[in-house]
């Protein structure tokens, strides 16, 4: 909970600031984007943030994005397959990618980090090989169905000088939010994941079937990824093989790690995720609208969470000594 | 006038909010063993670390050889001659005994390269008073247990120690290396080492002490000269209460044979085939040597480790545990050693811990927890198992051992098992805590729960126990029915040997 108002503090500052700067910031176009961005890599941050919280890791979230990508265009324009047919086909490939990872990491004891920097390597390469590097998109057809994507959803009741239009991706993002959050701190699967990422031996000994919920995480992660590919391929609707996605695990880890999840595992929100990922994305809007280069985006990012996990090491340490000292009492 | 080597005189500490140590005093002679004993939370670790320099008392003073002495430091204290041997051990394992043994202050020429022959030629020296036979090259995760404790007192040793100071070091050592341990204090002591020795085990302190010191809650309760030293009096100026109610006992009225164990071998012994049976209301002992495989069967009798042979019935009925959900189901529940490590997710509140196994049982409503019926098992469970916790939220580590081990015992009677593993059930708790879990032993028996429990402690096996088990090397060697329990015999099992007289 208090890792949860240090990130929404850190949100609202960044926010305030640059609203003052630059009146730009505040309109409802820019606001759009954010939220637009915001959904498209919160969808990724959700899935990653199921597999930290398990004390694991997925690197390959970018690449199955980029698979997906070339994937959902090779099988609808070259192949002519059925757009149900064809979106179904595409998430059931990343569902059985994060099926393996789970497996490979659970029964072989691989290391998570191994597992999934592999898969980081061979999806990409496949997607290369499968579209001999060519870009892939829809051109002109499947307007209908890029709406899911870049989509907006009027609220009623606004004046047109108050027009705001909810960007799709976010509603979903936020649907997804509200499901994950339920599941996590609500359900019992929750509480196991809570449970065996804190500490794997206590919960199998407790009966819990740690092997299960572990695979179940990954599947959760490149399903997610595999959802989120589908919506940035429909978004961009131009796919560059080589390098679509790339980096996007890093967003996606770095939200997580921001909005309160451990990388030692059995701690983490999703709703601090999802606030984590608007963090992210605000900071880049921000450096734009300030003048910052562009050059300096990673920097920025990297200081901003380095600076969040320097602050919060010291806030646990100074309540590790008041509760200490409570004991004693 | 002749002083003691080390005296502490009227020394208090404080902590926040509570008074660690009251006006406590102790000496210690050159040459001398003096065991220090006491409850958990009785105040010897504070005054031992008070001692190797790591903590400063508030009031009062320590003298060395008597002249005031200001040990403000661990170095002030190491200069001085008193070293501390961690109960957890200090040394990197990736490396040799005797770059262990110079770890931090080893020896360089003057190019500043380590001088490997002075290391080895010391460290055998020093190896050689602990009775370690090594080569100080041996890497020392060929070593165990004891002996890596023997490389820290020769490390001790090589920094010229006078006073050796040692907290719980038999804790996980085999009864050999235990023999090999009291040898060599035996041996220090005749070169005029003296050891301050902190012991939980009350069977080792008669033959090792020269002299009891007893602590309770931070101050001194008692002093005992060797010949005055007697389990009993051990324990009363301990715990201040009579010893007989420890192991009070009520009858109980073994029912139907509830679990049968026919060929079961764990792979660790896949040869030793166990045959045995337990039934409903009663308690069994399971003895045996460190490394018999007591653990071992355990671990497969609860669906941790798949067995290499045999059958598991529960009630009549034969049984597959292929993990730990499926033994629960079968209404058997496991107590484990590691109590931090596997019973309970230590940074966890009390109340996730107690709820943990029963979540998809009674806690469950569709997919979610049932909130309201998790804050009560938790209540329940402070109530009955008489849990000294501020509230059902408090955070396990903060608790004491006996209390941590209530809550792990208390999250499986939430679920009203039918049989109760447990596996060294009172391993580092309070003597308080463990008259109160060998009462509840008791109880569940009597209630007709069929317990079965491991212990390394002889005197617990023979005062809780309906009915002993003895295992050697893998195997159930022998049983011992209640009148027929006495060290000797149990002994005897556990070694292998035949029971030398018919009964």
């Amino acid at each position: 909970m208090k890792k949860l108002l240090g990130i929404l503090g850190l949100f609202i500052v960044v926010f305030g600031f640059t609203a003052v700067q630059n009146p730009k910031f505040i309109s409802a176009y820019n606001m759009e984007n954010l939220l637009n961005w915001t959904g498209l890599f919160g969808i990724l941050g959700v899935g990653a943030a199921f597999v930290i919280i398990t004390g694991g890791i997925d690197l390959s979230i970018g690449s199955v994005v980029g698979l997906v990508g070339c994937l959902l265009p090779l099988f609808i324009m070259d192949h002519g397959v059925p757009v149900p047919l064809a979106i179904l086909s595409v998430m059931l490939i990343a569902a059985l990618i994060g099926l393996t990872h789970g497996l490979l990491i659970t029964k072989l004891n691989l290391q998570p980090f191994v597992v999934t920097l592999c898969g980081l390597l061979i999806y990409r390469g496949v997607a290369r090989f499968i579209t001999a590097d060519q870009t892939m998109g829809f051109g002109n057809t499947h307007g209908d169905l890029r709406k899911l994507a870049t989509g907006k959803l009027a609220i009623p009741g606004l004046t047109e000088a108050t027009k705001f239009d909810l960007p799709i991706p976010f509603l979903i993002l936020f649907i997804l939010m509200v499901v994950g959050a339920i599941f996590l701190d609500k359900t019992i699967w929750g509480r196991y994941l809570l449970a065996l990422g804190r500490n794997e031996q206590a919960a199998r000994y407790s009966g819990i079937k740690t092997d299960r919920l572990t695979i179940m995480s990954y599947v959760i992660c490149s399903t997610l990824a595999g959802f989120g590919g589908i919506m940035f391929m429909l978004d961009l609707n131009s796919v560059q093989p080589s390098s679509h996605g790339s980096f996007y695990e890093l967003y996606a880890i770095a939200a997580a790690v921001l909005g309160g999840c451990s990388l030692r595992g059995g701690e983490g929100s999703i709703i601090g995720v999802v606030i984590g990922m608007a963090v992210l994305r605000l900071l880049y809007n921000a450096s734009n609208l300030l003048g910052i280069p562009t050059q300096l985006e990673f920097t920025i990012i990297g200081a901003v969470i380095l600076a969040g996990a320097i602050v919060d090491e010291v806030a646990k340490r100074l309540v590790h000594r008041m509760r200490q000292a409570k004991q004693q009492r | 006038m002749n002083h003691p080597l080390l005296e502490v005189r009227i020394v208090t500490k404080y902590f926040p909010g509570v008074v660690a140590l009251k006006q406590v005093s102790l000496t210690l002679e050159a040459g001398e063993v003096l065991a220090l004993i006491g409850e958990n939370g009785a105040g010897k670790s504070t005054l031992m670390k008070i001692l190797a320099g790591i903590q400063q008392p508030d009031l009062g003073k320590l003298f060395w050889n008597g002249k005031e002495a200001d040990i403000d430091s661990v170095e002030a204290a190491m200069e001085l001659g008193i070293a501390l041997i961690h109960q957890e051990l200090n040394l990197a394992d990736n490396l040799d005994i005797g770059s262990n043994i110079f770890l931090g202050r080893e020896p360089r020429n003057k190019l500043g390269i380590v001088n490997r022959r002075i290391i080895r030629e010391e460290s055998r020296k020093v190896l050689e008073r602990v009775g370690l036979d090594f080569d100080p090259r041996t890497s020392l995760t060929k070593l165990s247990i004891g002996q890596q404790q023997l490389v820290e007192i020769a490390k001790a040793l090589s920094m010229n120690a006078k006073v050796l100071i040692m907290d719980e070091p038999t804790s996980s050592l085999s009864s050999k290396e235990t023999r090999r341990l009291f040898k060599v204090v035996k041996d220090l002591k005749q070169q005029g080492v003296s050891v301050i020795y902190i012991a939980h085990r009350l069977g080792e302190v008669k033959e090792l002490a020269d002299r009891v010191v007893v602590f309770r809650d931070g101050q001194n309760s008692g002093e005992l000269a060797k010949e005055e030293i007697s389990h009993d009096r051990m324990v009363q100026l301990m715990v201040g209460r009579d010893v007989s109610q420890l192991y009070e006992r009520t009858p109980h009225k073994p029912g139907d044979e509830i679990l049968k164990v026919t060929d079961l071998a764990s792979p660790a012994f896949p040869d030793a085939k166990n045959n045995f049976s337990i039934r409903a209301g009663e308690i069994v002992g399971l003895a045996g040597l460190i490394g018999a495989g007591r653990t071992e069967l355990l671990r497969v009798l609860f669906g941790i480790d798949d067995a290499v042979s045999g059958t598991i019935e529960v009630a009549g009925k034969p049984r597959e545990f292929e993990h730990p959900r499926d033994a629960i189901e079968a209404g058997m529940v496991l107590v484990p050693e590691d109590r931090k490590g596997q019973g309970l997710v230590i940074d966890w509140p009390l109340d996730m811990n107690g709820s943990l196994p029963g979540l998809n049982r009674h806690l469950k409503q569709k997919a979610f927890i049932d909130k309201r019926n998790e804050i009560e098992t938790a209540e329940r469970m402070i109530d009955d198992l008489n849990i000294k916790t501020p509230n059902r939220k408090q955070i396990l580590q903060f608790l004491s051992g006996g209390n941590q081990q209530k809550v792990v015992l208390g999250k499986w009677l939430s679920l009203e098992p039918k049989i109760l593993l447990l596996d060294e059930p009172t391993r580092g708790i309070d003597v308080g805590a463990k008259e109160e879990i060998y009462h509840l032993m008791d109880k569940l028996a009597a209630e007709g729960l069929a317990v079965l429990f491991v212990s390394s402690e002889l005197e617990e096996i023979m005062g809780v126990s309906d009915r002993v088990l003895v295992m050697h090397e893998g195997k159930v060697t022998g049983e011992l029915a209640r009148s027929d329990l006495t060290e000797e015999s149990i002994m005897q099992l556990a070694t292998g040997q035949e029971l030398a007289t018919a009964h």
